[in-house]
């Protein structure tokens, strides 16, 4: 056997991963809440697994159409932890117009408190910080780590399961460094009136940073909660979000949750949010994804209790050569559940937009009705989507279905347009509106929705003649 | 290699042809010993009287087999005990044909009576069905009809075995163009042991005027079935082939693992239909034939077509994957399925439409239903290349339940890199409307006719598709099939 005795993209990866184990190894002692022996046996465990299985490769199918080698050459050092001169008034533009909101503001990965505003403790909800949070009440932190059925937390057994952890190693990788995110708790039956906005703020350097955050959103039995959650970069040099989101809606429950990822045009972004949903609970989920080189948001819900009413909205704004990664894989464990997917995209120039996603009815799940929707609209000749909806039913009494489809924009209708004397530039970006428009009238919160109806008039203004 | 084939023909100069097989094994024997190794490549090629050229092919074929560490490909939903590939016979011939019945009365009694046990009426297609048939039982084919008048029109319709013999140049231009030998695992097994199967050429401007249709049957007891088939339309031509299986009670699983190669080129159009009823396994999912088919079609040319239709009841196991790899602009794809599991079957099922050239085109309809423990899985994949401008989509599977422990799952990979593209797919499951149910039940049909009817329906557009006589046979397949899943 001889191996030709060059450089393959395996043993850069396998660098990268070596660099992040040492760095592992010297900090560990001052992550937060080290001391804490479940916490060190969990950081412990959690760098075991990414050592073992280091970055998701395209062979695995959860990543096929999205390729990490980029992400894997580099070595993205902790951010510094000396936060920079930011003030209120640089957060207006992220801000809610109305401004009544909790606020938590991280910048590089940390809590500032200086810059948040996250209310004094009271209508049934507690805002805080998780570096915090492991200080005052570790107990609580470690029950939604490791009772929510984080990947690193619980043993599983299998083939598919050995897949699905590969696929989960950048998960892992974020176990281990975590230093903050946000921990939001609502008690059981309040309904805070003001939604909980979180800011993610990052400064980066030349140096390529990377920051790990990981925040808990728990509704407790029959309560009602608003979650906003905004990314944007200040700069555009080279940084990585690593972010994992556990939410949990107790019976009854109610939860809508909002993303913005406006990053900086060098960062990636990798997020994970992971649901649990128990009877009658619902779950609203909106992602406008229009910023960094590489972003993937993965959304894995479970309903675990019957009647969990679930909705998963999305928009992909892509361009230059970004490309966007949307995943979701719903898991009907119960009968009478509803899910009601749409997923949107537009790509232009030499981006590329991807949308997986997968509907599991389990045995017994009876009277299930789920839909996904996945519509991708091409601008440009190099412009690319890929799209895998999935249903895998094992119960019989069921609705199911899923529908997609790609294309640019309709010659007719544009004619149309043209026809009753408007320029073809605004006939165009007309009908681009068109295409997503509904998706963001149906965000029932009106400063949100105002919100996402900015971002994406910001977006279509530097659309291409 | 070298050495092997320098062996081989100083052997054959010193013994002036005679001994071609280089190995002790009988060359009278009607089996392989059992088992897999360069021997049985070997006697195979050697015992069908082939070139060195295909011997050469065959073995490269099995050295990729051996030597990739190569896996069974594991990302399908069907699951099976691992299968020793050792312990199966790779060649099995049918006796007393050792020089070839030259029509239907030269035959073998006894496999005539087998066919009427199956209810294949051979002489009666001749007269009625105007369908010329080439029967392959086991390996060999032992009766081709209608083979004159074929031929008078330059067409060609004859086993595989036989067209290395008479057509070479047309056998090695086309063979393996479309799937190579080391396209996937079971492509590339039967690369190297492909016992024989039907070979279809039709010159340019012809167009076939009868259904050609070939019947395979599993017979002899822990064979394993290779089938190779190659259709050829040249330009301006027309050719629609039948193929319909069944297999009698066995108990072991049975491995079958075919390869059909189609190739169109500009303005033809080749229709290829398949009703495939093995051996499905008991009630218990006890025995039942494995069957792991890989089928492609290459539409080469301007304007041309390929039309898969497959009505899939039988086989414990089915993975299949019929595709069209549309190169040349304007072409046209289709697929057009219904597969039904029932009891313990697992099918794992659907089509690959690769648009390469300009404007074209491909539709795709699949219906599934899963009854009993049956699990049945669309997998599709719609490609749009970055120079398939105007291509366009059309994709639809539902799903049909009966019963609350079966499976019903779509798994489509869409993919497009031009602007100009329209892909569109729609999928569904649901089970059969109890308000269905009720109104024919109120009408007076009892539960498994009402369920029949209502199958049928759901399977409707893909029934049309089928020539007359199998869309008839298709039904009543699907009623056997779905015996037993209502009541």
């Amino acid at each position: 056997m001889t191996v030709p005795a060059r450089r393959g993209a395996s043993d850069v990866h396998e660098a990268t991963c070596k660099a992040y184990l040492d760095r592992f190894a010297t900090m560990r002692a001052e992550l937060p809440g080290a001391g804490l022996p479940w916490l060190d046996a969990w950081r412990a465990r959690a760098i075991e697994r990414f050592a073992e299985h280091g970055f998701p490769g395209p062979r695995l199918e959860e990543w096929r159409f999205t390729n990490l080698s980029k992400l894997a050459e580099t070595v993205f050092e902790p951010f510094p932890s000396a936060a920079n001169g930011i003030s209120r008034e640089d957060l207006g533009g992220y801000r809610l117009e109305d401004g009544s909101d909790h606020l938590l503001v991280f910048v590089n990965g940390r809590l500032r408190p200086d810059l948040s505003s996250p209310g004094a403790p009271g209508d049934g909800i507690t805002v805080t910080g998780l570096s915090r949070a492991l200080e005052d009440d570790a107990e609580a932190v470690e029950e939604s780590l490791i009772g929510a059925g984080d990947l690193t937390g619980e043993e599983r057994a299998g083939a598919e399961r050995a897949g699905e952890e590969r696929s989960a190693s950048l998960g892992q990788l974020n176990a281990a460094f975590m230093v903050d995110g946000a921990v939001i708790r609502v008690a059981a039956n309040a309904q805070p009136e003001r939604p909980v906005h979180l800011i993610f703020l990052a400064h980066p350097n030349k140096e390529p940073a990377g920051m790990h955050l990981r925040n808990i959103i728990h509704a407790g039995e029959g309560a009602k909660l608003t979650v906003i959650e905004s990314y944007a970069g200040l700069a555009d040099g080279p940084y990585w979000t690593n972010a994992v989101t556990h939410v949990t809606a107790e019976k009854g429950a109610a939860i809508q949750h909002f993303k913005f990822q406006a990053e900086g045009a060098g960062a990636f972004h990798i997020a994970v949010t992971d649901v649990d949903l128990h009877q009658d609970a619902s779950y609203t989920n909106f992602v406008m994804s229009l910023g960094g080189i590489l972003a993937r948001n993965e959304i894995r819900a479970r309903y675990t209790g019957e009647g969990v009413h679930c909705a998963l909205k999305g928009v992909s704004l892509a361009r230059g050569r970004q490309h966007v990664d949307t995943t979701t894989s719903v898991d009907h464990l119960m009968a009478s559940g509803v899910t009601d997917e749409t997923y949107k995209g537009i790509v232009d120039d030499r981006a590329r937009s991807v949308f997986r996603g997968k509907i599991r009815v389990a045995p017994g799940a009876q009277k299930t009705n789920a839909y996904q929707l996945n519509q991708n609209l091409l601008l440009s000749d190099r412009a690319q989507a890929d799209s895998k909806p999935e249903l895998e039913i094992f119960a019989d009494d069921v609705k199911c279905g899923h529908g997609s489809t790609v294309g640019d924009i309709d010659a007719e209708a544009l004619f149309y347009l043209r026809a009753r004397g408007l320029e073809e530039r605004d006939a165009r970006t007309l009908l681009i509106e068109a295409f997503l428009g509904q998706l963001i009238d149906d965000i029932e919160i009106a400063p949100v929705r105002a919100m996402a109806r900015k971002a994406f008039t910001g977006w279509l203004a530097g659309l291409g003649g | 290699m070298a050495v092997t084939s320098e062996t081989l023909e100083t052997v054959r100069s010193v013994t002036g042809g005679e001994y071609k097989y280089g190995f002790v094994t009988d060359i009278e024997s009607d089996f392989a010993p059992r088992g897999l190794n360069e021997d049985i490549v070997r006697f195979i090629s050697a015992k069908k009287e082939e070139p060195d050229w295909l011997l050469q092919w065959r073995l490269k074929a099995y050295r990729s087999w051996t030597k990739l560490d190569y896996e069974e490909p594991k990302w399908s939903k069907v699951r099976y005990p691992p299968i020793d590939f050792q312990d199966a016979y790779y060649y099995a011939a049918p006796k007393d044909t050792k020089d070839g019945p030259k029509s239907l009365d030269e035959v073998d009694p006894e496999l005539l009576r087998t066919y009427e046990k199956l209810g294949i009426p051979l002489r009666e297609q001749e007269v009625l069905a105007g369908v010329a048939v080439d029967a392959v039982f086991d390996s060999i084919s032992v009766a081709t009809t209608y083979k004159e008048k074929l031929a008078e029109l330059g067409i060609i319709f004859c086993p595989f075995s036989e067209a290395v013999k008479e057509h070479p140049e047309l056998v090695r231009k086309y063979l393996g163009s479309v799937v190579p030998y080391s396209d996937n695992f079971y492509a590339t097994l039967n690369s190297a042991v492909f016992s024989d199967g039907s070979f279809v050429y039709i010159p340019p401007g012809v167009r076939c005027p009868m259904e050609l249709s070939t019947y395979f049957r599993i017979n002899a007891a822990n064979t394993g079935q290779f089938e190779r088939t190659l259709i050829i339309a040249d330009r301006d031509s027309y050719v629609s082939y039948l193929e319909g299986c069944t297999a009698p009670m066995r108990d072991e699983n049975q491995l079958h693992a075919a390869v059909v190669e189609l190739v169109a080129h500009d303005n033809a159009e080749i229709r290829y239909a398949t009703v495939q009823n093995w051996y499905p396994g008991d009630k218990d999912g006890k025995g039942g034939i494995y069957n792991f088919v890989t089928k492609r079609g290459a539409c080469r040319g301007r304007n041309s077509k390929i039309s898969w239709t497959q009505i899939e009841t039988g086989s414990a196991i089915t993975w299949k994957y019929p595709s069209v790899i549309l190169q040349g602009d304007n072409s046209i794809g289709e697929f057009y399925s219904v597969a039904v599991t029932n009891n313990y079957q697992q099918a794992d099922t659907g089509t690959k439409m690769i648009h390469i050239g300009k404007n074209t085109r491909s539709t795709i309809i699949s219906k599934g239903i899963s009854a009993g423990h049956g699990q049945n899985t669309y997998r599709g994949l719609v490609r749009i290349m970055p120079k398939a401008k105007g291509a366009r989509n059309y994709t639809q599977c539902d799903s049909l339940l009966i019963g609350d422990s079966c499976g019903g799952h779509t798994v489509p990979y869409i993919e497009v890199k031009n602007p100009t593209a329209r892909v569109e797919h729609e999928a569904t499951v649901s089970k059969i409307s109890d308000d269905q149910l009720f109104y024919c039940r109120q009408r007076g049909l009892g539960l498994e006719d009402a369920v029949s009817v209502i199958v049928n329906g759901f399977c409707k557009e893909v029934f049309q598709k089928l020539p007359m006589e199998f869309a008839v046979e298709a039904q009543k397949l699907l009623d056997v099939s779905l015996e037993g899943s209502v009541g």
